[in-house]
């Protein structure tokens, strides 16, 4: 019986040190000495690190009380779980980047400091020139709580050196010609296609999984995944239903675009177009092949423009708040709100001029700039996001898996996907 | 039990009044040597197998937002949710095909390798090894690799293409879907009980053949009454351990299928990880896992069970 008493006696120790270690993990002790900074990024791209640092140098230059700032690169796709473990694991980051499809959840849970005040106390930060629209999605009650760090449109790649030699029309001369339709861009994409034997056009991060990257096909047609109050699906609509038969047409009848489980890389030189954000141009290689970005094609509904936005937070349980609050309004004043538009595309009105972003985007003409950009940002609708938005997305993805045979019938699929999520939208 | 314990060590220390016994007297010593052995392993199973155990049950019970920071109570709200999941079913359902599946195929060609790379022929040890060494390849990057070979344009379908026969999409069909991440696994594990059968079946004496040959048994015959009796303790280790492991499949899922197309292939661990790291519901997630605990353990005990009606022989 001593041996069970002593037993005890080493748990019940063993318990009270893990529970102490617990406590520390998820605590909120305040740090002394200088802060040490976290900040998750989706990109791990070297000339985006790179930049980061420099600026994060030249801030802890003047800021002795912050000994570190550390830009720590996730995965894209798994981007969202991982931060939301790592905060539940008690070793949430300091500052997140966070995507628009998660913008309502985080915006809304309380996990983020609001940041109105640290940025318009900011010295020479120039509140007012950020465009009202580009805050709108991380508002809530009236404080901002996420500066709308990236608004990048989408647009379409175009491998000029691939498109001529399958003898057909590029989409810079369809464009002068008035034609840089839909139905002209996917004819184009499957002539492409058959003439190389690589892939004609790919809506690039989709990959029959990631379906929100559609709303750059189906906005042409009018067409949303939920009304705008996000109680009313959207799926089983007469224009999604025309977009979507469109859309399968032109994978399965015309082969326009890569069927699913095939893979294709634009950037790689597999595929003639792909749709994708501004911020990708960074992986075109010099030399590789002969490249444009126009417009996304016009729609049955005329012209239109879809933008993604990615907002960096700062984590309100964070030991180190204040500091990396003041970080953030030095990351995104104007001086370096300039240098990061070469990368990701500023809310700041003054800096939304093809001049402007022309220095930075030596790749981009100031046309493509212009047109694809500026215009963009302007009149473009954001990639649906909605509360809870995971949940509703697997549901989307399940329902939509039908879709992606050679003869399904689109409109019963559509339907049974409004099935699957209407009760989450009416929560 | 301490008075007992106070009797001995006064009887040992003598009727003499003399000065307080010595603390570390030899029993003591010998239990403090003893602790000390199992430490380690006590120490690791309590943080790392019975604390997480307690806390799921704990967490269970709550509705746990992590975004938002908030940990409450909600009684067996989450057990009633289980009850009434519309998804529990489809989800269970893949499970139990994709551990049929496993089990069978695992088993049968195991044994099957087995037997015939027990045979004395040249070139056992070159295909022994051949079987044996997806064991010890990573996991994902195995996965990742046959991800490839059953894509659309990928290697398979390159392969069925040469002999003119036209391959499904593997990973996208409803139906193939399942059967692919299955053999995956299979390939990737057979050769572990392979080695352990071969094992077994190395330890069958020969004369036991000899004997049923010299009485005139078939080859068949021999195998049915010698080998499967005198293998069976193996038989039913092997067939626990795949069983339990197929109830835990997950990386390949999360690299091959992430659970469709549809949710044909969203097994209950995949769909624990869904609702509780991608749609944040942890309380619900850990309702779940106490749900894959009473499944691993209620299967575990009725093998067990079974082993006295089946396993031949037990040393």
């Amino acid at each position: 019986m001593r041996a069970g008493k002593a037993l005890r006696g080493v748990a019940v120790a063993l318990a009270g040190a893990l529970a102490l270690t617990a406590c520390g993990g998820g605590g909120e002790a305040e740090d002394s000495g200088p802060a040490k900074l976290r900040m998750t990024v989706w990109s791990a791209n070297e000339a985006h690190l790179k930049l980061f640092n420099e600026i994060a140098d030249e801030y802890r230059t003047s800021h002795p009380d912050v000994a570190e700032i550390k830009f720590d690169p996730l995965p894209f796709d798994t981007y969202t779980t991982t931060l939301t473990t790592q905060i539940a694991g008690g070793n949430a980051p300091d500052l997140a980047w966070v995507f628009e499809n998660s913008a309502p959840d985080f915006v809304a849970s309380g996990a983020l400091l609001p940041l109105d005040d640290a940025l318009k106390k900011a010295e020479g930060y120039q509140y007012e020139d950020i465009s009202p629209a580009t805050l709108k999605l991380w508002q809530n009650d009236g404080k901002l709580y996420a500066y709308p760090f990236s608004t990048s449109p989408f647009g379409v790649f175009v491998n000029t050196d691939m498109v001529k030699k399958a003898g057909q029309k590029t989409p810079a001369e369809l464009i002068a010609a008035g034609q840089w339709t839909w139905d002209n861009a996917l004819a184009t994409a499957a002539a492409t296609a058959t003439k190389s034997g690589k892939a004609g056009m790919v809506i690039r991060d989709f990959d029959y999984k990631g379906w929100d990257n559609l709303s750059t096909f189906w906005a042409g047609w009018g067409a949303q995944a939920w009304s705008q109050d996000g109680k009313a699906c959207g799926f089983n609509s007469p224009e999604m239903v025309d977009a979507m038969t469109t859309l399968h047409r032109a994978t399965f009848t015309q082969k326009a675009l890569p069927g699913p489980g095939t893979t294709a890389d634009f950037f790689a030189g597999d595929s003639a177009m792909t749709i994708t954000q501004i911020s990708r141009a960074s992986l075109l290689k010099d030399g590789g092949f002969g490249w444009d970005l126009v417009p996304l094609p016009a729609g049955p509904k005329g012209n239109y423009a879809v933008v993604g936005q990615a907002g960096v937070g700062v984590m309100k349980k964070s030991p180190h708040a204040k500091q990396a609050a003041d970080f953030l309004a030095f990351l995104t004043n104007p001086t370096n709100s300039a240098k990061l538009a070469q990368f990701f595309p500023p809310p700041r009105q003054s800096q939304l001029t093809a001049e402007t972003l022309a220095k930075t985007n030596p790749q981009l003409k100031p046309e493509q700039l212009q047109k694809v950009v500026i215009d963009g940002i302007t009149s473009g609708v954001v990639k649906p996001s909605h509360s809870g938005q995971a949940e509703l997305s697997q549901q989307v993805r399940a329902g939509l898996d039908p879709l992606w045979q050679p003869t399904a019938d689109v409109k019963a699929v559509l339907d049974g996907v409004c099935a699957k999520i209407q009760p989450l939208l009416a929560k | 039990m301490t008075q007992t314990d106070t009797r001995v060590g006064s009887a040992a220390a003598g009727p003499a009044p003399g000065p307080a016994r010595p603390f570390w007297t030899s029993r003591r010593r010998d239990q403090l040597t003893g602790f000390v052995f199992i430490a380690p392993q006590l120490l690791g199973s309590a943080v790392f197998v019975i604390l997480p155990l307690i806390l799921v049950l704990w967490y269970s019970l709550h509705e746990w937002n992590v975004l938002a920071g908030t940990f409450d109570f909600v009684g067996t709200d989450n057990y009633t949710a289980l009850a009434d999941d519309p998804n529990l079913g489809a989800v269970l359902r893949a499970t139990g095909l994709f551990s049929v599946g496993l089990v069978v195929l695992n088993l049968g060609l195991a044994l099957l390798l087995a037997v015939l790379l027990n045979q004395r022929l040249r070139g056992t040890i070159v295909f022994r090894t051949l079987f044996f060494s997806p064991v010890v390849v990573s996991l994902v990057a195995w996965t990742i690799v046959w991800g490839f070979l059953l894509q659309d344009n990928g290697g398979i379908n390159g392969l069925l293409d040469t002999i003119g026969v036209d391959g499904p999409n593997w990973l996208r069909g409803e139906s193939t879907a399942m059967v692919s991440v299955i053999v995956v696994q299979v390939f990737k594990n057979v050769g572990l009980n392979m080695v352990l059968f071969l094992a077994a079946l190395q330890g069958v004496p020969a004369e036991l053949y000899e004997a049923a040959e010299v009485d005139g048994a078939s080859r068949m015959r021999q195998f049915w009454r010698i080998t499967v009796p005198l293998i069976s303790p193996t038989i039913l280790l092997t067939s626990i351990i795949t069983v339990v492991g197929s109830l835990q499949v997950f990386a390949q899922i999360a690299v091959l299928t992430q659970g469709g197309p549809g949710t044909s292939t969203t097994v209950l661990v995949y769909y624990l990880y869904q609702q509780a790291f991608q749609f944040h519901h942890f309380g619900y997630g850990a309702t779940l896992s106490i749900l894959l605990f009473v499944i691993v353990l209620a299967l575990t005990v009725l093998q067990w069970q079974m082993r006295k009606r089946w396993v031949f022989h037990e040393s």
